[in-house]
């Protein structure tokens, strides 16, 4: 104690936060502290992890956190203060200080290695279904309330066995204060109805035998059945009715390989801890058709749970495993509704005793050549925050309602986002109520008093009522800005950083001129937009009916380009005088720049007909024809007139081509290819021209045409070297809507 | 006709379309009225009042005249009330065609004898060229609830069983129709008729009926939110229950219309208790306006202040009060 600044010089304080609650983090830093010989404690408290440390070598202390964390543990920000601290002999774990420190509660994450390991290995949990560490298993999906401790978890009524209990005890152990630990003698078990003596041999003999098995999840029920079976495909479309909407798929990697061809990128995917969705392009061994009628990429995902592990490696097949629930409706989760709603459609259901308290739908994600893009953002995924771009740290907090179809709402607070689970459809009842559930629950889960709410412009999407509702003050919000501030928003693009260019194409938001808007070229920031450049509009004959028959658009796009009697011989069997009166007088057919129903009357005119059976069908195929167009073929694009200082991008030379290729007989592959080449190249090079012209900083491409990874290939090709700012965290479609519609929301309260 | 305050042209006008065919109750500036039916104890007066405007002013099965009559009538009528007596106002465009008016006239004439109705005081004011559009008509009723009746949303109870009278849409198709740049079937006719006779013959035979609406602009989806938010109950329709004219269907689905928010000029949505929704269907279909009367859905105790439809396919959809017209929400 002679050298008192000596001793300053090696007392510290280190606050980390970001997702560092539950995942093992304390008992990581005590291993850590121990390793490099260094006293003090580590605690959780209401910000993340404190950790007083008296230590030699603080510079490689600090690497070591960040370079050797748990592996569920997302480090966001580490603050380090020297402080006057007395030399203590070791290093201590200390309970949380007070109820309600503990603030996060970390995503539900797939079974790790470790436990794969233990379930197939002899030990008391070998075969068990439940088995889960510290480094995985479930953490959103059972939690009623914060802090997450098992009390406040749907684990709260199985009492830890002896041994169970002394894992959750010792700091060395993996399971050190893992809250849903269990093992056969004190944990959840599985049942059967019918009922069987052994629930998993029965569910495995009934899947290889081409049955339809519903399987309970961490999310949610399942729908199983055999996938290399057509008929058990077949049967479960019939009973489902679900006629062409492809079906996810698991199976192990191996597996997987033998039907697909997996990149690195997407292998590290499927093996991320959120064990998502992941679109993969077939290869090898063919599945039934039936799976996904007309596509080339299939959705696959890992085991995630260890009864997936357990059915996937006795079942030696893979399976299909589409979301449990009634055409329409949120997944099913709780037994009882399983058995009312999933009884007919399966022949026996696989339940278990563990409680889903949220429900979670599987993750969607693709990766493409410019990185990852996620198409809905669900288990695994939520509740992990982003953080807000510089410029917001000190912003009032507000929640954003998002969209009507693909709703999810977000949260702002301390600088970070939290963007909800895709919530679905509000027009169906169950949806809706899962949305004002999950507006409460989120709010209540993160103690959130916001100041003012957000909402999309239009005042029918019941997630605008919701938002006037509250009796806050409500920002509303153009739909397709708040899709160029959710780019720019995961971009941290900062408030300050100066307008972009957005090309923006979507299906379609209303915009306060009573028209529809959906494929523009947008200048703004978060506060401010102008409309630069849109494609010319047509009418929506029939409104949102236009949205589920393609072949209406293509009806109002030939007629406008005055290819009448190209309408008539294309759209014969059509009503086509009765709509042409409807459009000219107005009676539901506004006018709109959608580009989705471009693509959708481009579809139509290579031969979508009828209605779509899902949304997005008919640009799903468009997209699957062009990615099939012969290289020799594949060359030249429809042209699209590009006013690069402003205004309409006519498409009417488009419509001419697109009918002389037709009758020259050119092949819908080659033509859809052109297509996707003209449009990606007319807007790329406008968005161009403004940020050549100094107008913009960078272009920001988002909308739910940016789903299709071929367009945003040809848009990111034509834009050149511009610089581009691209949807990689959350959905491009209206999943991310939400979060720009925070953004521009406390932007326009701040600057009041 | 010429545009001017109360010179001859006017008088003689009034004398000859107008006054001809009403029976004002007194030769002063105002009605005089008596009947026994308010001076019953417990009695009620209702009184309403309501003003209409259609393009075009003559469609198929009616005119902005027939309207006029049965909108008010009807809007006594759903709240249990006996009608008695109409005012009518009309706002005439200069230059409107005289013979036009007579025909109008002369059907609101009919439409009140058939409702049983004395048209007893009324008033005309001609404007210039653009400030009205032909007519426009304005009538106000008064009518008599008998003690004992209480009709209002407020009394709808989770239970309760929603019946329609006859088919949606019928009146905003015609109208459609009638604009004449529409290719449309002209065999739609409007719907438009007075419903105070079928109203009381549905309460002599279900006297415990709760609710009314006539389900006019916003059709019947706009009545039934209505009642669900009134009521704080929830309401679930059945979507194969609905009644509607195959021709309204085929050019709705064209249209991509929804008739549940068509208009309708005759058709009204009614609650009873579950008990008495058999008696309640056959007194409206012992009448000529309720011919197609029909069980339609039920009110629950779930989603208080919605209304959901139970589609072909087995899920729900809510039925929402839209803020304008119908505009797209799919993106
Ligand atoms: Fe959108
Ligand atoms: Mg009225
Ligand atoms: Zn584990
Ligand atoms: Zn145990």
């Amino acid at each position: 104690f002679s050298d008192h600044s000596n001793l300053m010089s090696f007392g510290f304080t280190i606050r980390i936060r970001g997702q560092v609650q539950g995942v093992g983090f304390r008992p990581f830093v005590y291993q850590l502290a121990l390793d490099f010989g260094a006293a003090g404690t580590v605690q959780n408290d209401a910000e993340g992890v404190l950790i007083y440390i008296y230590c030699k070598e603080i510079d490689a202390f600090l690497r070591a956190l960040e370079t050797r964390c748990p592996p569920l543990a997302q480090i966001d920000t580490i603050e380090t203060h020297p402080i006057d601290m007395k030399h203590f002999t070791g290093f201590e774990i200390l309970e949380s200080g007070n109820a309600g420190a503990e603030t996060r509660v970390t995503p539900d994450a797939a079974t790790c290695v470790d436990c794969v390991d233990e379930i197939t290995t002899d030990g008391r949990r070998r075969g068990y279904a439940f088995t889960n560490c510290t480094n995985c298993g479930p953490r959103f999906t059972i939690l009623k309330n914060l802090p997450y401790d098992r009390a406040k978890t749907s684990m709260a009524h199985f009492e830890m066995c002896p041994a169970c209990a002394a894992e959750y005890a010792d700091p060395s152990d993996r399971r050190f204060h893992a809250q849903p630990i269990a093992c056969p003698n004190c944990g959840p078990k599985l049942a059967m109805s019918p009922a069987s003596d052994d629930p998993l041999r029965d569910a495995v003999r009934r899947l290889r035998a081409g049955e339809i098995v519903a399987i309970k999840g961490l999310g949610g029920f399942h729908i199983a059945c055999d996938a290399t079976n057509a008929d058990a495909v077949a049967k479960l479309r019939e009973r489902k009715r679900r006629p062409t909407k492809p079906f996810a798929l698991m199976g192990s990697l191996s597996c997987i390989r033998r039907y697909a061809s997996v990149s690195p990128d997407e292998t590290a995917r499927l093996q991320d801890p959120a064990a998502p969705i992941v679109l993969l392009h077939s290869e090898g061994t063919a599945l039934p058709e039936s799976i996904a009628p007309g596509f080339h990429e299939l959705g696959w995902m890992l085991p995630y749970t260890p009864l997936h592990h357990l059915l996937l490696r006795d079942v030696g097949r893979p399976l299909v495993m589409t979301s449990g629930n009634l055409s329409g409706e949120p997944q099913v989760i709780g037994n009882e509704e399983a058995a009312q709603k999933l009884g007919d459609i399966a022949d026996a259901i696989l339940l278990h005793d563990r409680d889903i308290v949220r429900r979670l739908d599987d993750s969607v994600e693709r990766e493409t050549a410019h990185g990852p893009m996620i198409l809905r953002r669900a288990r695994g995924r939520v509740p992990g925050t982003l953080q807000l771009p510089p410029g917001f740290e000190d912003a009032p907090d507000v929640v954003a309602y998002g969209a009507h179809l693909k709703s999810a709402i977000c949260l702002t607070k301390n600088g970070q986002a939290l963007l909800s689970h895709h919530l679905g459809d509000l027009d169906d009842p169950l949806t809706w109520d899962e949305f004002v559930k999950a507006d409460a629950d989120y709010a209540a889960l993160f103690d959130h008093a916001p100041e003012a709410v957000a909402c999309d412009l239009h005042p029918d999407y019941r997630s605008s009522r919701h938002a006037s509702d509250t009796g806050l003050p409500c920002i509303e919000v153009q739909h397709h800005h708040a899709h160029l501030a959710s780019c720019l928003a995961e971009n941290m693009w900062p408030r300050d950083g100066g307008r972009v260019a957005g090309i923006i194409l979507d299906g379609l938001g209303l915009c306060d001129d009573g028209t529809v808007w959906g494929g523009e070229v947008l200048i703004g920031d978060y506060q401010e937009f102008e409309r630069y450049a849109w494609l010319d509009q047509a009418h929506l004959p029939g409104g949102d009916a236009a949205n589920r028959e393609p072949w209406r658009n293509l009806l109002a796009r030939l007629l406008k380009a005055d290819l009448d009697p190209a309408a008539h011989d294309v759209l014969a069997d059509k009503p086509i005088g009765l709509l042409q009166q409807a459009m000219d007088a107005g009676v539901n057919a506004p006018l709109s720049s959608s580009a989705g129903r471009l693509f959708d009357a481009m579809a139509a005119a290579l031969g979508f007909d009828g209605a779509q059976s899902f949304e997005g069908e008919a640009a799903m195929q468009l997209e699957a024809w062009a990615r099939k167009a012969p290289a020799q073929e594949a060359g030249g694009s429809y042209g699209l007139r590009v006013p690069l200082e402003g205004g309409a991008i006519i498409d009417t030379d488009l419509w001419a081509e697109v009918m002389h290729d037709r009758d020259a007989g050119v092949s819908i592959e080659a033509m859809a290819m052109r297509f996707h080449t003209g449009v990606a190249q007319s807007f790329a090079a406008v968005a161009r021209h403004v940020v050549k012209t100094g107008r913009a900083q960078a272009v920001a491409l988002s909308g739910g045409c940016f789903q299709n990874a071929l367009l945003l290939d040809l848009m990111i090709e034509a834009l050149g070297d511009v610089p581009v700012l691209l949807q990689t965290k959350v959905p491009a479609n209206d999943g991310g809507l939400a979060l720009g519609q925070a953004l521009v929301a406390m932007a326009r309260l701040e600057a009041k | 006709l010429a545009h001017g305050g109360g010179g001859k042209a006017m008088r003689d006008l009034i004398d000859d379309v107008f006054t001809s065919v009403f029976q004002p109750a007194s030769m002063e500036d105002q009605a005089r009225l008596t009947s026994t039916a308010l001076t019953e104890p417990g009695a009620q007066l209702a009184f309403t009042t309501d003003s209409f405007v259609v393009d075009p002013v003559e469609f198929p099965g009616g005119d902005i005249g027939k309207i006029a009559v049965c909108g008010t009538v009807n809007d006594l009528a759903v709240g249990g009330a006996k009608p008695l007596w109409l005012s009518a106002a009309f706002i005439i465009e200069e230059g409107c065609d005289v013979a036009l008016l007579r025909r109008i006239v002369a059907s609101m004439a009919t439409e009140a004898d058939k409702a049983g109705v004395r048209i007893v005081t009324g008033d005309t004011k001609v404007v210039g060229r653009g400030s009205a559009d032909k007519v426009f008509v304005t009538t106000s009723g008064v009518g008599v609830i008998p003690a004992g009746r209480n009709l209002a949303a407020d009394q709808v109870r989770p239970g309760d069983v929603a019946i329609v009278n006859g088919v949606l849409g019928d009146h905003g198709a015609a109208i459609l129709a009638a604009r004449g740049d529409m290719a449309l079937s002209s065999d739609i006719e409007s719907d438009c008729a007075g419903l105070g006779h079928l109203m009381e013959a549905v309460i002599d035979a279900a006297p415990n009926v709760r609710a009314a609406r006539d389900a006019t602009r916003g059709g019947v989806a706009s009545a039934l939110n209505e009642i669900a938010q009134t009521a704080k109950c929830g309401i679930v329709i059945d979507e194969d229950s609905l009644p509607l004219r195959p021709e309204v269907k085929g050019v709705c689905e064209i249209l991509g219309l929804d008739p549940l928010y068509l208009a309708n000029e005759g058709t009204l949505v009614l609650f009873v208790p579950p008990h008495e929704a058999d008696a309640a269907v056959a007194a409206m279909r012992s009448t000529p306006e309720g011919r197609n009367a029909q069980i339609i859905g039920t009110a629950v105790s779930d989603h208080p202040g919605t209304v959901t439809m139970r589609t072909r396919f087995g899920g729900g959809r809510i039925v929402d009060m839209l803020v304008g017209e119908q505009l797209p929400r799919i993106c």
